[in-house]
């Protein structure tokens, strides 16, 4: 479980990222943090693994102060995914998944056999393992880069706007190998997005931010769909636009699901 | 005959070309006095440079000590080095250390400074250690640029070590010296052009270092023949759907 105790962030020159953000992100769930640049979103998941101190509060992984951790152990058991892969670029595709066994002391023989596992794992084509990363699509490059964040086995994720970067349909590739995954293995996944179709598609539980990661609504998906608490999040869900707002016409005896703009999308199941 | 002509007769001469004071020993101590130069200088600037590049602390401290010691004539300082050290070597060595720290300090600062931040952030956010991004990350990517400091300051060193010969006798300085003194032109002009010769030959080396450094260390993905460009040809290899 990671917990977050009332913390703050003020750099230097009294500009302020993050106030008072208390929240409990539950063992084998994914929570995402869902909010417009100036959230502080991405400053509370750095804060998670100690890129970002918190000038106020505490982060709590399994009720252990992570302040108190060395840094450099704790990223290492910590998967962590960026929106550009941040894949090194000198080094092949199963070097870079196989980083952080390599610094954990693993035989980089056995480290590379458990990437190109790793490769299989997320959808790539064991044969990829010997290019360089500019030699990837960014899907590719995308998926790589989570499968380096598996590789030392971690319990945490964090998903900094990983499929940010990637044109839409590939994002809901990703998004669905994700959700596989996490079917799968079960980690604890602090996910960070400015895209709402993402939140609600990923998170057991979203989290809306206003600025300075100020809560304006946390609940699931359904939950948040269902009661926007304010007009803040209701307009930030887009709870009035056209592909919200369903209605069921009956025709020829089957319930077709209709948007908002008379388009049919679907057809709901007896 | 020309004076040319004379030169590359003097240098046909086998006379010259043994014993103590003969073309491959002077050669050999022209290179001796450069490596050493260069190497001294590298083991005060490298460090310095990619610590400062790494730190991204002090940059304006490399704008003006490249600035300033650029300014500084060596002549001027062989001959204070000289007056402060007495005649001979070390006066010399000093001299062309302090011609030398510049371009390698600002080639391994740029070079450094240069690596994409985000890679450099990502390396430290999956856990490695300051050392381990260093040499790691950021010194493979910025090896081309370091090389090409390296590559300036020995150019410039191999070239004006010829000034060894002013307080010492050594190097190959000694020939365009003597040859000066005794208005032996041929013997100077055959000085100069065994310099020159030596200095193109380092730069080949160098240019050679350089891309090796390069297919090697920073892009090695450029030199397997493949380029962006070619991602469409990845997509058939992988599995499932194309992303």
């Amino acid at each position: 479980m990671i917990e977050f105790e009332s913390v703050s962030k003020t750099y230097p020159g009294g500009t302020v990222a993050v106030r008072e953000f208390s929240l409990q992100v539950p063992s084998h769930r994914t929570v995402v943090l869902v909010g417009s640049s100036g959230s502080g979103k991405s400053t509370l998941l750095q804060m998670v693994n100690r890129m970002a101190e918190p000038t106020g509060g505490r982060v709590l992984i399994d009720g252990d102060d992570v302040a108190g951790r060395d840094a450099v152990a704790l990223r290492r058991s910590i998967g962590y995914v960026l929106q550009h892969g941040g894949l090194l670029p000198h080094r092949t595709v199963l070097d870079n998944i196989a980083t952080v066994p390599v610094l954990n002391r693993t035989p980089r023989r056995r480290a590379r056999i458990q990437a190109a596992e790793l490769l299989e794992r997320v959808g790539l084509d064991e044969s990829l393992g010997t290019r360089y990363p500019s030699q990837l699509s960014g899907g590719q490059q995308q998926r790589v880069g989570v499968a380096r964040a598996l590789a030392a086995d971690p319990n945490i994720l964090l998903m900094d706007e990983p499929f940010g970067a990637v044109d839409p349909i590939v994002r809901r590739e990703l998004q669905a190998e994700l959700a596989r995954i996490q079917a799968d293995l079960g980690k604890t996944i602090v996910f960070v997005t400015h895209d709402v179709d993402e939140a609600l598609r990923l998170g057991d539980e979203v989290v809306v931010l206003r600025r300075h990661g100020v809560i304006a609504q946390r609940g699931t998906p359904a939950q948040i769909l269902a009661a926007p608490a304010d007009d803040f999040v209701r307009d930030f869900i887009g709870a009035d636009r056209d592909e919200r707002r369903l209605t069921v016409e009956r025709i020829d005896g089957r319930d077709i699901a209709v948007d908002g703009t008379g388009r049919p999308i679907g057809v709901l199941d007896s | 005959m020309n004076l040319f002509m004379e030169a590359l007769a003097w240098l046909g001469d086998p006379a010259h070309w043994s014993g103590g004071g003969g073309i491959p020993t002077r050669i050999l101590q022209h290179l001796a006095i450069t490596a050493a130069a260069v190497g001294i200088a590298g083991a005060i600037a490298l460090p310095a440079g990619i610590l400062i590049g790494h730190t991204r602390r002090g940059a304006g401290l490399i704008g003006a000590l490249s600035g300033a010691a650029r300014a500084i004539p060596t002549l001027g300082l062989l001959t204070l080095f000289g007056l402060a050290f007495g005649i001979g070597l070390k006066a010399s060595l000093v001299a062309l250390v302090v011609l030398a720290v510049p371009s390698i300090l600002a080639g391994s600062y740029a070079g450094i400074q240069a690596v994409d931040a985000a890679t450099v952030s990502a390396a430290k956010a999956v856990g490695m250690r300051p050392s381990q991004v260093i040499f790691g990350v950021e010194l493979p990517l910025a090896s081309p640029v370091v090389i090409g400091g390296i590559r300036a300051a020995t150019l410039q060193v191999v070239a004006t070590a010829t000034l060894a010969a002013y307080i010492a006798d050594f190097g190959l300085g000694r020939y365009l010296f003597s040859g000066l003194k005794s208005r032996d032109y041929a013997q100077m002009l055959a000085g100069a052009l065994l310099v020159a010769a030596l200095a193109l030959a380092l730069e080949l080396a160098f240019a050679a270092a350089q891309r090796y450094a390069a297919s090697r260390h920073a892009a090695p993905a450029r030199s397997a023949g493949l380029f962006r460009s070619d991602r469409t040809d990845t997509r058939p290899a992988q599995k499932g759907p194309t992303s």
